[in-house]
């Protein structure tokens, strides 16, 4: 029972393909971990806990990309079990950097990587999680941003939208008060078409957005893409900006895609 | 349930909890005989190696990053160290130093959160640290705060906690001035302190009686406890330049799992990580973790696995003391990174994740692009030695009820501090009992 005396919603965080980076921002937030496990039953998050209550949970967080048959059923039992299902990162909202396979050929990247390929079974595509079921919020990063997830689920238990803001990179830039490398220096930097969350990191380390948040609300990439030619990189450079941990993200995959038709 | 002899039980976890990523363990049992121990690592593969053909040596720390979310900056640092091999960049002392101190940083985070969050409540009979803090809470408080600042000083230099952005092919796109890092001092103090701290209370935690005749194996470096460079050493006659690693070592595919299993070519499985450091590299070690050892009766060398988390404290006292050396001798370098000239080449190089040893090697064309790659992580190279514990370890255990023994084994299997997530590319526990 929670200080008001009503029932503790249960927390649960599942697992799919992924470096476990997202769920440790939940143990990250040193500060407020406390809070968090004083507000919600953290009834099933096998990370931190061999204590694994059942379901039905009223909030699911879901880390990872499909890219087993097994996952992509477990994800419909995950869906059934959740009241709101929010996935967390790159991965489960776009992903993540393992669908590069998903413009490769996966026989060929088994065979590269294992001795025996028929011990391995994977799918084609590493797929995010709103192709198989409803999500009712993507949280966007690569890694997730630990404040954004503690806004998210605040919100979440107090029914509300949370305040996650999809304009650009640029904004925070602007925020932070630093110079444009873009036009300052002339780096490539995909801050204008990459959604805000990071707070603006890589050009505060005087280098170029890589766009691990993922495409904007409303992402001119076409322009973008000149800016960068202009800037003196070549297609297949282009291509391989836009095709990192977001490479699925179809506003992303269409400007390498362009990019990679031109060479 | 107690077994009596010759009747059968199988032991099975099928999601391993605190450890990262996805495993089940499997053991079978006739009497007081294991009959079959598999570890099984469904972690689904993601092909890493395989992808990362075509990319940019430049892009290369960012990506191998994502390997893992807990110790990001190793998988950087071994990227980093086996290209400079390849393209022949010198790195500036400055540097060097620069990449301790980020080193330490990940140490003390890691070794804070499997110290107290993941391994602390299997001594203690909680089944996480949020249950143990309601009798614990001084103890997972000081915890958190040790995190914290391990944390804090990954986020001065790379931005963020996880897969940080700051580490570049020949250095850092930016490095800190001394006035950033002298605040880091206070705490770095008191993190030393709490780390001493730790390790008495860790020392006083009880113990199965179990020793193996391990084959440890680390980096090992004339002057310092090892983090980046070093030959490889083990206490049964291994020592190599690393660029022999794989005339020495082989990757196994066995078909219960999506890891590759390391073995010795010459003596089969060994043993990676805080244990086989502190065998090995003890001498190297300052005098105040040399002391904290001696007064947690840490002898040399010690054969007990599950006396490991004495070894992880001990290497939390030294990442400490090591931050604040590199911060109190700091001297920016001239460039935060040197020029690369671009050119073919192969390199391999091995760090010292919180883990264990991370061997990576590339193979790079004219044009800067990865034309080969293969990464060997400490849980692949762990994974056949913690199955063989396990085949040691169990039948102790064969008068014991079957929870008990599926908690000791999940503990036994949490020595390794085992990163599932890094060996695919763990924990489920079946014990059967026939």
């Amino acid at each position: 029972m929670s200080s008001n005396g009503r029932k503790k919603q249960k927390i649960a965080v599942f697992k799919f393909a992924s470096c476990d980076g997202c769920q440790l921002s939940l143990l990250d937030a040193e500060d407020e971990l406390f809070a968090i496990a004083g507000a919600v039953e953290i009834a099933y998050f096998p990370e931190a806990s061999r204590s694994m209550l059942k379901g039905p949970y009223d909030i699911g967080l879901v880390e990872g990309s499909i890219t087993t048959h097994h996952d992509a059923e477990r994800i419909q039992q995950v869906r059934r079990q959740c009241h709101k299902l929010v996935t967390i990162g790159a991965c489960a909202t776009a992903g993540g950097i393992q669908a590069l396979r998903n413009s490769g050929d996966i026989d060929e990247f088994v065979r590269v990587v294992y001795a025996t390929p028929q011990y391995i079974s994977t799918l084609k595509l590493s797929t995010p999680i709103a192709e198989h079921v409803p999500v009712d919020f993507e949280l966007r990063g690569c890694p997730i941003n630990k404040a954004q997830l503690i806004e998210l689920i605040s919100a979440t238990l107090a029914g509300r939208k949370p305040n996650i803001p999809t304009y650009s990179v640029c904004m925070e830039c602007k925020r932070r008060g630093n110079v444009c490398i873009a036009v300052a220096q002339g780096i490539a930097c995909l801050g204008p078409v990459t959604q805000a969350g990071c707070g603006a990191i890589c050009p505060s380390f005087n280098r170029g957005c890589y766009g691990c948040y993922g495409p904007m609300e409303s992402p001119n990439t076409a322009s973008l893409v000149n800016q960068f030619r202009i800037l003196g990189q070549s297609d297949p450079q282009i291509a391989r900006a836009f095709r990192s941990f977001n490479a699925w993200a179809w506003q992303f995959r269409k400007a390498s895609e362009e990019c990679e038709r031109h060479e | 349930m107690s077994s009596s002899p010759g009747k059968s039980r199988t032991i099975k976890v099928d999601c391993l909890a605190r450890v990262e990523g996805e495993g089940a363990l499997f053991v079978k049992m006739k009497g007081d005989r294991v009959t079959d121990v598999k570890l099984k690592i469904y972690e689904p593969p993601r092909l890493f190696e395989a992808f990362l053909r075509g990319r940019h040596f430049s892009e290369v720390p960012d990506i191998v990053a994502r390997i893992c979310g807990i110790c990001p900056i190793a998988y950087q640092m071994s990227a980093v160290h086996a290209i400079e091999r390849a393209l022949g960049v010198p790195v500036d002392p400055a540097v060097r130093m620069l990449r301790r101190l980020f080193y330490c940083g990940e140490w003390i985070e890691s070794h804070a959160l499997h110290i107290f969050m993941l391994h602390a409540p299997d001594f203690l009979g909680y089944p996480d640290a949020i249950q143990m803090a309601r009798d614990y809470r001084a103890v997972v408080e000081q915890a958190l705060r040790l995190k914290k600042i391990g944390n804090r000083i990954v986020t001065l230099m790379g931005g963020r906690e996880i897969h940080p952005v700051s580490v570049a092919v020949g250095g850092f796109y930016r490095v800190p001035a001394r006035g950033e890092l002298s605040p880091l001092l206070e705490d770095l103090k008191w993190a030393l302190d709490a780390s001493l701290q730790s390790v008495k209370l860790v020392a006083g935690f009880e113990f199965p009686d179990f020793e193996q005749p391990y084959e440890f194996v680390s980096l090992s470096h004339p002057d310092e406890y090892p983090f980046n460079e070093g030959r490889l050493v083990s206490n049964k006659g291994l020592d190599i330049d690393v660029a022999e690693y794989e005339e020495h070592f082989v990757e196994q595919h066995v078909k219960h799992s999506n890891a590759l299993q390391s073995v010795l070519r010459a003596r089969g499985s060994y043993m990676v990580g805080p244990l086989a450091r502190f065998n090995l590299n003890f001498a190297r070690l300052p005098e105040v973790a040399q002391q904290a050892a001696r007064d947690a009766r840490l002898s040399l060398p010690c054969n007990n696995p599950f006396r490991s988390i004495i070894a992880r404290a001990v290497e939390m006292v030294f990442a400490c003391w090591e931050a604040i050396r590199v911060i109190e001798a700091y001297e920016p370098p001239a460039a935060p990174r040197a020029a690369v000239a671009v050119h073919a080449g192969v390199g391999c190089a091995a760090t010292e994740a919180p883990r264990g040893t991370l061997y990576h090697r590339y193979r790079i064309d004219d044009q800067g692009l990865v034309q080969f790659a293969k990464i060997v992580p400490p849980t692949s190279q762990n994974q056949k030695r913690m199955e063989e514990d396990l085949w040691q370890f169990v039948p102790q255990l064969a008068n014991r009820p079957t929870d008990e023994v599926t908690w000791k084994c999940e503990q036994a299997l949490r020595n390794y501090d085992p990163c599932i997530s890094c060996a695919t590319h763990f924990l489920r526990l079946h014990l059967e009992r026939e």
